[in-house]
């Protein structure tokens, strides 16, 4: 690119780019939720929706056209229950149809309330059951070493998930093994399901838990896309051990009743709600447009 | 002729040696009990493709799932109560659902761990492994046929739970056999009565049917290898026309082989009784064979069932 934007890949070629993907994925969350009193799980799918842009959009080698195109690299959604931003993220790089969006958590869908593999093409593994994520993570991250391929394995944990004493098995697992192809990102909105994570179970210091357990941390601003490809990118050079991103981010960003506010974990939006959600969402993509147009 | 016996657990290292050897992309995951499940033989051959994964099953399990998933076919063993119960959402949540080909060992399954107790005692694994949808379950009786159930589930697409006795168990199963996954497998011909049975009480049940046959009753003797997918049509209709079916296994009664035959004979008449562990847990013994005769597994109690029923 003429702007010397280093992380090009396909149709995003510019951060704008990645950053109405970001909103595109907000957008498609909240049709996906819908203003007709049904539940979903808002929080956690706006809080890692920069996130997945950057992977999705610019980091991860993949096609979309062939979800099992050999040389891709994986990701797995270890917080299963932010699948609508995975489908969002699926679906607008061209999986498949966003019309398929629509049909999600209904009867006979592709698009389960958590991810299937079976069903929805593009998915790694299933998830749902918080915990198990990191660990099937470096099962493929094994496999692919096997392999003598040098593809990586991204895996995306909530920050509420990490109580479970499985990651902690799998983050022993990870160093132990040496999986420098894997990265995880820690998707760090400093909310669960009931209120704040310090509250409810702490598990700090993570910066300082993860290096014992034998991992090179980053810390990144989870909403700055360049931030956190420069992370990426970080933990692409980082050899001999596991690298993780830990991402600050705020729940339900970009929707701002939304931010930081627990309920949102798996809520429904009024009528009200729902039509100020998509309109500050499109005041975004408006932003966005008319920055990408004065840049060109 | 005197019966001869072997271990189960010796032909499941050997066979996993051997399927290492046919295909590259078997790999093998241990949680520190390789030396017990007979896996260490694979380590020994294929150390690239053997991952300790130190005492953490439910990440073994996981990462079982993931290895699957990157197009392994991924062997998990580890004593039987630790794999199903230990990981059993792993294996329900990712594996089953996923239809990953992760194929788990239950190894010292039942009784069979008799000095360590009722910790050590899987006996609802074929009930709790067989309520799962996409998972196929082996029960084999011999050393013959847990290396064909070995075989057998490698060569199936998704997951499978092959359970395995911890102590030497007496061979059944001629070596050149054919073993048809999800079928019965009849043993000994017989007119009057049908024993059914799995694992180490197939040995059992032969006893029974030899013991039987000197009380003038005429038994015949089918394995099921199988538990799930459970031959229903098979065995209606090798019970058609006897006078009664005892089931055999080291297991609860609670939805495992005399819950499924009694389902395959519903609305038949036939009279049934079973020989199993009751709703209660094991506990140790200075041996197994004391162990099971505390329960009622043994070929008396299998005799003294049928001979109830005929009464």
């Amino acid at each position: 690119m003429a702007d010397g934007w280093k992380w090009a890949n396909g149709p995003f070629g510019s951060l704008e780019s990645l950053q109405m993907l970001a909103a595109r994925i907000r957008r498609d969350v909240v049709e996906m939720i819908g203003g007709d009193g049904a539940t979903g799980h808002l929080g956690g799918s706006c809080s890692c929706a920069d996130i997945l842009a950057a992977l999705y959009g610019a980091k991860m080698r993949h096609r979309p056209s062939e979800p099992d195109y050999p040389g891709r690299d994986k990701f797995i959604c270890s917080k299963g229950h932010a699948a609508i931003a995975l489908y969002a993220a699926l679906a607008e790089t061209g999986y498949f149809p966003r019309e398929e969006l629509r049909s999600v958590k209904q009867l006979g869908s592709m698009l389960q309330g958590h991810p299937d593999r079976l069903k929805t093409p593009g998915v790694e593994a299933g998830t749902g059951s918080l915990g198990q994520g990191l660990s099937i993570a470096n099962g493929l991250a094994l496999a692919m070493r096997l392999d003598g391929s040098d593809r990586k394995v991204y895996c995306l944990m909530g920050d509420g998930e990490i109580a479970e004493g499985q990651i902690w098995e799998a983050a022993m697992a990870s160093s132990n093994f040496r999986l420098d192809s894997l990265t995880a990102i820690l998707d760090q909105n400093g909310l669960q399901a009931t209120g704040p994570c310090a509250e409810r179970f702490r598990t700090d210091p993570l910066p300082e838990k993860w290096r014992s357990f034998g991992w090179h941390v980053i810390r990144a601003d989870g909403h700055d896309i360049r931030a956190v490809l420069e992370a990426l990118d970080e933990a692409d050079a980082t050899k001999g051990a596991p690298s993780i991103v830990i991402a600050a981010t705020v729940k339900g960003k970009g929707i701002s009743f939304a931010e930081n506010v627990a309920a949102f974990h798996n809520g429904s939006l009024t009528k009200e709600q729902y039509g100020a959600a998509l309109g500050e969402l499109d005041g975004r993509l408006g932003e966005l447009m008319a920055a990408g147009a004065r840049g060109r | 002729m005197a019966k001869t016996q072997s271990n189960q657990r010796a032909a499941y290292g050997e066979e996993l040696v051997a399927l290492g050897r046919e295909n590259p992309n078997v790999v093998v995951l241990e949680a520190d009990l390789g030396k017990s499940t007979m896996s260490c033989l694979f380590q020994e051959a294929f150390p690239d493709r053997y991952f300790e994964m130190g005492i953490a099953e439910q990440n073994m399990m996981s990462t079982a799932a993931g290895l699957a998933a990157g197009g392994k076919i991924a062997f998990a063993g580890t004593f039987a109560v630790f794999a199903f119960g230990r990981a059993y959402d792993q294996i329900r949540q990712t594996i089953s659902i996923g239809e990953l080909n992760v194929k788990i060992c239950g190894s010292s399954a039942g009784l069979s761990d008799f000095g360590d107790g009722a910790t050590h005692q899987a006996i609802e694994d074929v009930a709790v492994m067989s309520a799962i949808p996409n998972m196929t379950v082996f029960t084999p009786c011999d050393a013959t046929e847990a290396r064909q159930a070995v075989r057998a589930a490698a060569a199936l697409q998704g997951p499978a739970y092959i359970r395995v006795c911890r102590n030497p168990v007496t061979d059944c199963v001629g070596a050149d056999s054919p073993f048809e996954p999800g079928k019965c497998r009849a043993l000994r011909k017989g007119g009057d009565v049908a024993l059914f049975a799995h694992g180490a009480m197939v040995g059992a049940a032969m006893d029974a049917a030899d013991a039987l046959e000197g009380a003038g009753v005429s038994a015949r003797v089918i394995g099921m290898p199988t538990m799930k997918p459970f031959d229903y049509a098979g065995v209606a209709r090798l019970c058609e026309g006897m006078k009664a079916v005892v089931t055999a296994e080291e297991h609860t009664f609670i939805g495992g082989l005399a819950s499924a035959v009694a389902l395959a004979l519903r609305g038949s008449g036939v009279p049934m009784d079973y020989a199993a562990i009751g709703d209660q847990f094991g506990q140790s013994a200075g041996g197994a064979a004391e162990l099971m005769a505390f329960y009622g597994l043994t070929a008396g109690d299998i005799k003294a069932k049928v001979l109830a029923l005929l009464r």
